[in-house]
């Protein structure tokens, strides 16, 4: 009864029950952090949403709600679309390579959408998230936000929160907070003027 | 730490009955009555007991708000609107407490301030140091979080911009900004959750780290102007001869300041509970509404220093992280403060010119990127941060050398 006591036993006899203990505490901790992940409610609400954009006027800019999410859909005219190339050279990205869009987007150059005449993009900054401003006014030092955007402004979005500058295609200026192109999501036309935004699928109604 | 409890005999009654049975006495003697701090404290040590005094404040005010309030994204805003108005009082609540967040920051500001000044940072202290930049965390955690709950436009891109900081990291940002929201978008489970956070998780561990942070101090005792160790010279009764007991001399000094800081505190939450803008921001009295970020957004002030660092970074290689970075960085640098000064004395009394000089320019870049943090990045703003995060940083990172090789002047034996 009376052994001298087995030191070296007794040691990993402990670090083993604290090894088990950890594990136990690791296992037990999963449903506590996975129940901050998106909720099966939250996740439900990322449907796809349709959008009628025929009563869009050249130049004007509709905002919906895609997934929580604002989604800008501009109507541009032929001659802003026409212009779109000419100022690649001021543009960090001008081709998109590192900015998230669907490839058969990426396939359409400079206009960046599916339909030039309508530019549909998330209005998410890919800075910090903030929502940009649509600045469409070319030229002529326009004045958003108390800031002036300069005498070469080809027109575009500008974002309040840090100063970012996108062009009419989303497309981030040099030198800028946000590091890429605003996004565009996967969106699809069934008629004319009429989106759907988060699926890629294209039933060819049109 | 706590001196041997001293025979219960020397209590009678019902504290004798306690004594016997919980350290009652004991504790009070080794903490407060019998706990000696140095006799040269001056004006800058009023902010410690001040910060204790805030927590206070925000502890009680805090429950009282949790009473009214709402954590819903349908009610939040109506809530606070209805606590503001129909409550009795309970604008008077919400004022000390909105008021009580910018006063916490200012009282710790000057708090950590003073240990530059004094070298409270240096051995033995270090760990007191390391307690109260877990605290300040805590604290930044706990100021962001209750900032979005009243609902407001600026609460909620507030949070938008400074939950996707954690997006930028590679590979786990975008599914750790996710997790963070509990959605895709800052919604209703990111408030609920933010609640949850900051009226239970955060107060929970400030206090605790409170605790810790003084059962340091009193462990190795408290810095003084000087930066001399008073325990070097004693009486007979091994009491420190330039120390006197925390009670009655110090409660009593405390008190005087607690008295100075309610007149300017009650002064704010009287006559300008806002501020000018600052500690409530006008954006903050339009609900939130996700599709609108107002025109300019700027986080509440105590906050824009670190804000116009992160700012002050341009992104590259497709990425904006390290702003970010530079933004963390500024924050956790603050730990390593104790191995990075390596002068021979503590107090800033018996340093150079160098010290000072550097000390100066910190003070100046810190303010001056406050400022920036307040202002759109425009104009003379963005390169007027960059320098300025320059600046802060190199008061750190050059800190090995120009404590060390910077003249000193000889310290005395004893408090002056």
């Amino acid at each position: 009864m009376n052994e001298p006591v087995d030191h070296g036993r007794r040691r990993l006899l402990t670090a083993a029950t604290a090894g088990v203990g950890a594990v136990g505490i690791a296992f037990a901790a999963v449903p506590f952090i996975a129940s901050w992940n998106p909720s099966q409610r939250a996740k439900a609400l990322g449907a796809p949403v349709a959008v009628d954009a025929s009563k869009l006027e050249e130049g004007q800019m509709l905002k919906v709600v895609w997934r929580g999410q604002p989604v800008f859909i501009v109507r541009r005219s032929k001659a802003v679309v026409a212009e779109l190339g000419n100022h690649d050279a001021m543009l960090a990205d001008p081709k998109s390579q590192v900015s998230l869009q669907p490839s058969y987007i990426a396939d359409t150059g400079a206009a960046r959408a599916r339909n030039p005449e309508y530019w549909v993009g998330l209005a998410v900054c890919t800075h910090l998230g903030c929502s940009p401003l649509g600045a469409f006014e070319p030229n002529s030092a326009f004045q958003v936000a108390g800031t002036d955007l300069g005498q070469n402004w080809p027109g575009g979005f500008y974002c309040p929160c840090h100063g970012s500058k996108f062009d009419i295609s989303g497309r981030v200026f040099k030198s800028m907070p946000a590091p890429k192109n605003l996004t565009v999501p996967s969106y699809t036309f069934t008629g004319d003027a009429r989106i759907v935004i988060g699926t890629d699928e294209n039933p060819k109604t049109a | 730490m706590a001196a041997a409890p001293e025979s219960a005999e020397s209590t009678k009654g019902l504290i004798g009955w306690i004594d016997q049975r919980f350290p009652l006495t004991a504790l009070w003697r080794s903490q407060v009555a019998e706990y000696y701090a140095p006799k040269n404290f001056n004006l800058w040590y009023y902010f410690g007991s001040l910060a204790m005094l805030v927590l206070v404040n925000q502890l009680v005010t805090g429950i009282f708000l949790t009473m009214n309030y709402k954590p819903s994204s349908a009610e939040a805003f109506a809530s606070v609107e209805y606590i503001m108005r129909d409550v009795n009082w309970g604008w008077l609540i919400r004022y000390l407490h909105s008021t009580g967040a910018s006063a916490f920051f200012i009282v710790v500001y000057l708090h950590m301030f003073r240990s530059l000044l004094y070298g409270s940072h240096r051995k033995p202290r270090e760990l007191v140091w390391i307690f109260g930049c877990l605290l300040f965390l805590a604290l930044m955690a706990e100021g962001f979080l209750g900032y979005v709950l009243p609902w407001g436009n600026m609460s909620y891109w507030g949070a938008q911009v400074i939950v996707s900081l954690f997006g930028s990291l590679p590979v786990i940002g975008g599914g750790l900004v996710d997790w963070i929201r509990g959605d895709y978008v800052i919604s209703d489970p990111t408030l609920n959750r933010f609640f949850a956070l900051h009226v239970a998780a955060l107060p929970l561990a400030l206090v605790f780290l409170m605790i810790a942070h003084l059962m340091a101090l009193h462990e190795v005792g408290s810095n003084n102007p000087d930066g001399i160790d008073i325990k070097k010279h004693k009486d007979a009764q091994g009491r420190p001869l330039d120390g006197i007991p925390f009670h009655p001399y110090y409660t009593v000094k405390d008190l005087m300041g607690v008295m100075f800081f309610l007149l300017l505190f009650s002064a704010v939450i009287f006559f300008a509970p806002a501020f000018g803008g600052l500690f409530l921001e006008a954006p903050n009295f339009e609900p939130a509404n996700p599709l609108q970020t107002p025109p300019h957004i700027a986080p509440v002030w105590y906050f824009t220093p670190f804000y116009a660092m992160l700012r002050a970074v341009p992104s590259f290689a497709g990425t904006q992280v390290w702003g970010v970075l530079v933004m963390g960085a500024s924050v956790l640098i603050l730990f390593f403060v104790p191995w990075l000064d390596r002068s021979p004395v503590l107090s800033i009394r018996y340093r150079g010119p160098i010290y000072k000089f550097m000390l100066g320019i910190f003070v100046v870049a810190f303010v001056t990127l406050g400022v920036c943090g307040l202002r759109p990045p425009a104009g003379i703003y963005p390169m007027l941060a960059k320098i300025c995060t320059v600046l802060y940083f190199a008061f750190f990172l050059l800190m090995p050398w120009y404590s060390r090789f910077d003249k000193v002047k000889p310290v005395p034996e004893r408090v002056t």
